[in-house]
């Protein structure tokens, strides 16, 4: 009790504290257990001794697919919310603009009739997010705060109703037949099929990786420095000679290009894309999952997004004095969130830094008394 | 031709000439040349008219309001002067990019003191360090060999900056955790990050105590010897006549004197500036 205590205060748990002084291999040990675990996850055979944990109401499989889309969103999003500072509350529409380019190209009840296969239409799928990134952020990065949170809700809100009321985005009747990733088993069979959703899963914890592999190197460079300055202290970080604008504009692209790819996957294993898939609460259940886990820290963010997507499919199929939990999922969200902003203002697993300074709060505090 | 101009502004001071024949010969590394700064109908420099010169140390000074810190804005790229132009190293850089001026090489420090707070010390001067480096997306994301090179250099530079002004073992600390004073090295630290011909303090004894003011006097020395040109605002009227080689003093957004540091002192539109006019004087 006092441990969880002193968790809750300090934002830094003996846990924490641990696992920052423990030697290099050990670390490499864990991080190694940790991805092991993940990709045994959706094997019946493994998760059966997990107790409550699967799902109940839904594929177990289906769900960590979900989830592994949420978390890969939510490290790109704290790129730009968590690195650089920059409030985006559209970060949705950057998935999709990547699940309609490749839906456009590759679908048969597109226009285009390009008929691409997926593999092919996935680098063209993030470079155009990329540029949707450049594109929204080169007007819109001169204004700070919330002026800028407003100009990306309303980019997410532009896609959203172009792809509604557009002849060519389709609207509601979507695309289908959206080809699959390729590859084949030794037998002939597809590895991505329509009814498993092992691979799919698979295919996205593997991209997490290499994704997060990036950041991180990105992180620890001139390029993390300059992005952390800038949400510091932004005319400062222009007086230290940091171009601020064009760091911004990285962030915004960088992050978009994740989105997309997010988008891209989530489109080759769903098959079919439609404007239903565009909802604005995407955008805000993304930017609370970086805010739960932890602004700034790039594992708070994939512990906030798989947990944040990871509770709102657990309570599917749970019903409780007749009534259907799921129904109230996001009040019960509404309600971690309200508590944790009392709690725990930094995140689950604030980072490094912030840690530090709450650290040394404590320290005042028990000098002071 | 700033020289010139100069005179007729302190007409009355009997040293003016010394200034002159010091300055003669030097090489000018800023000209602040008749600018003229307004917001709306307020004006904050009024036709404001000096010359820096490489190697010195130039103390400016004026009373609270006296325009100071907005001239050292108009340096630095922040506010646009609204007549005039300021040249650094013969290059015009009114209208120039900020973080271009500093590139160019022009640093400073803020009169309330803003660090990166969250940074640590050392990542605090890495940014300064990084002025100069060209890394960008992609080299750091594949972690090329132009990547490792700019950050051990970064690192090297950060290291020895922070023993330079005195905070080696505040390392690692997150700057918001450091002391007021170690703040205040910190900035000093992180402006020289960027390889500055030219620092320009914003009152950075503001708060100190006579000891403090001392060791500051010292790093200001030091980092003259270094081939450092410091332009310094500063209130404390001891430290700037112990440390500068030349003052100029605003008042309302004006310049009233330029001069050496015993002859300013004894100008007495500064004196009365400073100490204001008795009633009797002004009739």
């Amino acid at each position: 009790m006092n441990s969880v205590r002193e968790w809750i205060y300090t934002g830094r748990h003996a846990v924490a504290e641990r696992w920052h002084n423990a030697p290099r291999w050990t670390r490499w040990a864990v991080i190694g257990a940790v991805i092991v675990f993940f990709y045994a996850l959706p094997n019946r055979e493994f998760y059966q001794w997990l107790g409550p944990i699967p799902t109940t109401g839904s594929n177990f499989g289906q769900v960590l697919f979900t989830i592994s889309i949420y978390v890969l969103l939510a490290v790109g999003l704290n790129i730009v919310v968590g690195f650089a500072g920059l409030l985006d509350l559209g970060y949705f529409g950057f998935f999709a603009v990547g699940a309609y380019t490749v839906a456009v190209f590759t679908s048969p009840s597109s226009d285009l009739k390009t008929l691409w296969p997926w593999l092919l239409a996935l680098p063209l799928a993030i470079a155009l997010t990329m540029v949707s990134g450049v594109f929204l952020g080169t007007p819109t990065l001169r204004l700070r705060g919330d002026y800028l949170a407003i100009v990306t809700l309303g980019f997410a809100e532009m896609i959203r109703v172009a792809a509604t009321s557009s002849e060519f985005l389709k609207g509601q009747r979507g695309f289908n037949q959206i080809p699959h990733p390729p590859g084949s088993y030794s037998d002939g069979k597809p590895i991505f099929g329509v009814l498993d959703p092992r691979p799919y899963y698979w295919l996205v914890l593997t991209v997490i990786i290499l994704v997060v592999i990036g950041v991180r190197n990105l992180n620890r460079s001139r390029v993390g420095r300059a992005w952390i300055s800038i949400r510091e202290d932004e005319d400062a970080a222009q007086l230290m000679g940091v171009p601020t604008f064009k760091f911004k504009l990285w962030a915004f692209a960088s992050g978009a290009a994740i989105g997309g790819l997010a988008g891209a996957l989530f489109a080759g294993k769903q098959n079919f894309v439609s404007s239903q898939n565009l909802e604005l609460l995407n955008s805000i259940i993304i930017l609370a999952a970086v805010i739960l886990g932890g602004s700034g820290n790039i594992v708070g963010a994939i512990v906030g997004g798989g947990l944040v997507a990871y509770l709102i499919e657990r309570f599917r199929g749970i019903e409780f004095f007749g009534v259907e939990l799921y129904e109230y999922r996001f009040m019960f969200f509404g309600l971690i969130l309200v508590v944790m902003m009392i709690f725990r203002p930094q995140g689950l697993i604030p980072n490094r830094r912030r840690a530090a300074e709450f650290k040394d709060r404590r320290k005042e505090v028990i000098v002071g008394g | 031709m700033g020289e010139t101009v100069q005179k007729p502004t302190v007409p009355e001071q009997a040293g003016a000439p010394a200034v002159e024949s010091t300055s003669a010969g030097r090489e000018p590394l800023l000209e602040v040349d008749h600018v003229t700064l307004r917001f709306g109908g307020v004006v904050a420099l009024n036709d404001v008219d000096f010359t820096l010169y490489k190697g010195e140390i130039l103390g400016l000074i004026g009373p609270n309001g006296a325009g100071k810190t907005t001239c050292f804005n108009a340096m630095t790229g922040i506010y646009q002067p609204s007549e005039g132009e300021i040249r650094f190293r013969g290059q015009r850089i009114t209208g120039k990019k900020k973080h271009h001026i500093t590139k160019l090489g022009m640093a400073r420090t803020f009169q309330n003191i803003r660090l990166f707070p969250e940074m640590t010390a050392l990542e605090n001067i890495q940014v300064g360090a990084d002025a100069h480096h060209k890394t960008s997306v992609i080299s750091a994301l594949f972690r090329l060999p132009r990547h490792r090179r700019e950050e051990r250099d970064g690192l090297e530079k950060a290291e020895r900056l922070l023993d330079f002004v005195g905070i080696p073992h505040r390392m690692h600390d997150a700057a918001r955790n450091l002391s007021y004073g170690e703040q205040r090295r910190l900035e000093i630290a992180r402006a020289l990050a960027t390889d500055p011909v030219l620092l320009c303090l914003d009152e950075p004894a503001a708060g100190f105590n006579p000891a403090e003011k001392e060791e500051l006097l010292q790093l200001i020395r030091k980092i003259r010897d270094q081939g450092i040109t410091v332009l310094l605002i500063e209130h404390d009227m001891r430290l700037v006549m112990g440390v500068t080689d030349r003052i100029v003093v605003l008042e309302f957004g004006k310049k009233i004197a330029d001069g050496l540091p015993a002859e300013v002192r004894e100008d007495h539109r500064v004196i009365a500036a400073y100490l204001g006019v008795p009633d009797d004087d002004v009739a």
